[in-house]
């Protein structure tokens, strides 16, 4: 870690269990603001458990979780949202009967607090930032299209412009290219990229595409039975005899 | 239809209506009467299951505090309509913010059953609380102001305060909180992580539909000058459903269609046959089978085969 950064989650002896498996063992991680990092880890190794333990979506068993000094534990993920975490999700989770504009109108509504406005009509409000979102993400030629009826990597672009609704300062990706072709895949990730840069955010994110990984991420942590077995600048990462023994050595992930 | 016809279509209708006494049949103006009640009745309910996706089987309930409230408070207490109106409205939000505050806890048919026991107890209680509602008796002989009397006069006023509170929830509905509404009804997940209580936007709306279903329910006691407890069975709370699944659920006019359609024909079965339940059942049989999103839909269905938009 660079002298001065400033740590931004900060997430100690984190221990989640579901009917006796454990999904997360005693994790402890440090992410510092404006850094680009990754989470790897096989299938199951419970990443996505690790983000939803994070989002208030699932609460630890054991452990904390503070994000800018607050501890995010026991809170719902809406409160978490408004502290400035957003996240999208693996599976798709858009409104997929909605239209793509109205998907991102809503979210800009709640983040503004309007969702308790009984007088303002919805359709009128934000119709600027919806825009401008949409142009951000690439999909301002589908706006007035049904989310559901978009390409998958175009959902998967939609999720990204919900999550930018919220005016996150730390977004969580999980698995932002997953079922995406190589063409979409490197496309999104360039995107990624000059969104995290051109707003300042700080970026997590859990991928299985290492090509991905080792190309943006400037930290990575790496998961294994749910335990964090090496976090650190990618080159250490890849040289740990740890991870190349459990993960990177053995495994044809492409 | 963009909003500026929806305007003038609403405007259109409701002068037809005021017309609508100048006919001099007064079947016509107790008929219209009674459809304007339930239409509202109906759009208080889809508040609930159409806009944010949460299915009631208990709406009766609110219906019969509206009614039951202000006949007792007209005649029981000798208040003023002015007073004594809008207390109804607010006593059966009131009620509807308590059982909703438990209700919104569960989701789905758990939900609904809830709803249903609410309802219940609130039945139970019209039925066995005499002295103030009446019990099986009902209660009777309303006081209402003598300018209201006249079936033509009570027409007026009835499609006064529909029209109002019509207004009202179609701004609700189109409001961003209403927006809000239609994203919990898609994904709740999804909207709690942008940052909303959804379970507050669920009691929210729980009390808006038992407000304005209160209201119905203050408006169809004077119109009969009489409540009774089977306003408050939980046949009604079917029966209003019922209206707003045919009309369609995902339309903000759909229930008013409905509530307009099946009130209708249940007037004109009753002249031919006492098998009402039985044509409701067919009714609804129609409605699961070939009208899944109600005769709003089927009217889009129509205008797409047809060419038009």
């Amino acid at each position: 870690m660079s002298a001065g950064a400033q740590t931004m989650l900060k997430i100690g002896g984190l221990w989640k269990s579901f009917a006796g498996f454990v999904a997360t063992r005693d994790v402890s991680f440090e992410l510092e603001a404006g850094e680009v990092h990754a989470v790897i880890g096989p299938n199951g190794a419970g990443k996505t458990t690790f983000f939803n333990l994070i989002t208030g979506h699932l609460r630890p068993d054991k452990g904390s979780v503070a994000f800018e000094g607050r501890d995010l534990v026991g809170l719902p993920p809406q409160r978490i949202v408004r502290l400035g975490i957003a996240r999208s999700f693996q599976r798709i989770n858009i409104y997929p009967r909605l239209t793509v504009f109205e998907n991102v109108q809503v979210a800009l509504i709640a983040h503004e607090g309007q969702q308790w406005n009984l007088f303002r009509p919805g359709r009128s409000l934000h119709r600027e930032g919806t825009r401008e979102l949409l142009e951000l993400v690439g999909l301002a030629a589908e706006a007035t299209e049904t989310a559901g009826e978009l390409s998958y990597g175009k959902q998967k672009q939609l999720e990204l412009a919900i999550a930018l609704a919220s005016q996150p300062r730390l977004l969580l990706l999980d698995e932002p290219t997953a079922g995406m072709s190589p063409q979409e895949t490197s496309e999104t990730i360039a995107s990624v990229r000059d969104i995290v840069k051109a707003r300042g955010l700080t970026l997590l994110f859990t991928e299985h595409d290492m090509s991905v990984v080792f190309g943006i991420a400037e930290r990575i942590s790496v998961l294994h039975h749910g335990e964090m077995i090496a976090s650190g600048a990618p080159d250490a990462v890849r040289n740990d005899p740890e991870v190349k023994r459990v993960y990177l050595g053995n495994n044809a992930h492409g | 239809m963009p909003p500026r016809n929806q305007l003038i279509a609403s405007a259109a209708l409701v002068v037809l209506l005021a017309l609508l006494p100048l006919a001099g049949s007064r079947y016509a103006v107790d008929l219209s009467t009674e459809v304007l009640i339930y239409a509202l009745f109906a759009l208080s309910l889809n508040v609930l299951i159409g806009f944010t996706g949460n299915v009631s089987f208990g709406h009766a309930a609110y219906f019969a505090i509206g009614g039951y409230t202000c006949a007792i408070l007209l005649t029981t207490y000798r208040w003023p309509l002015a007073i004594s109106l809008p207390a109804a409205v607010v006593l059966a939000g009131l009620v509807a913010a308590v059982v909703g505050y438990f209700c919104v806890r569960l989701t789905q048919i758990y939900f609904a059953m809830l709803t249903l026991a609410f309802a219940m107890l609130v039945w139970g209680v019209a039925f066995k609380w005499k002295e103030v509602t009446g019990g099986d008796d009902g209660f009777t002989g309303i006081n209402l102001p003598a300018m209201l009397t006249n079936h033509v006069s009570y027409f007026y006023f009835t499609l006064a305060v529909v029209t109002v509170a019509v207004a009202a929830l179609w701004m609700i509905c189109h409001s961003a909180f209403g927006l809000t509404l239609v994203a919990v009804r898609e994904n709740s997940v999804r909207t709690g992580f942008i940052g909303v209580d959804t379970r507050r936007m669920r009691w929210a709306a729980f009390t808006v539909a038992g407000s304005f279903g209160g209201l119905a329910g203050a408006l169809f006691g004077m119109y009969h000058r009489g409540m009774y407890i089977e306003n408050a069975f939980w046949t009604e709370s079917a029966q209003v459903l019922i209206m707003v699944l045919l009309g369609g659920m995902y339309s903000f006019v759909g229930p008013i269609l409905g509530a307009a359609t099946l009130h209708l024909l249940q007037v004109f079965t009753n002249q031919y046959t006492t098998y009402w339940p039985t044509v409701l059942g067919l009714i609804l049989l129609v409605i699961v089978m070939v009208l899944p999103d109600g005769l709003i839909g089927l009217v889009s269905r129509v205008r797409a085969r047809w060419g038009k938009t």
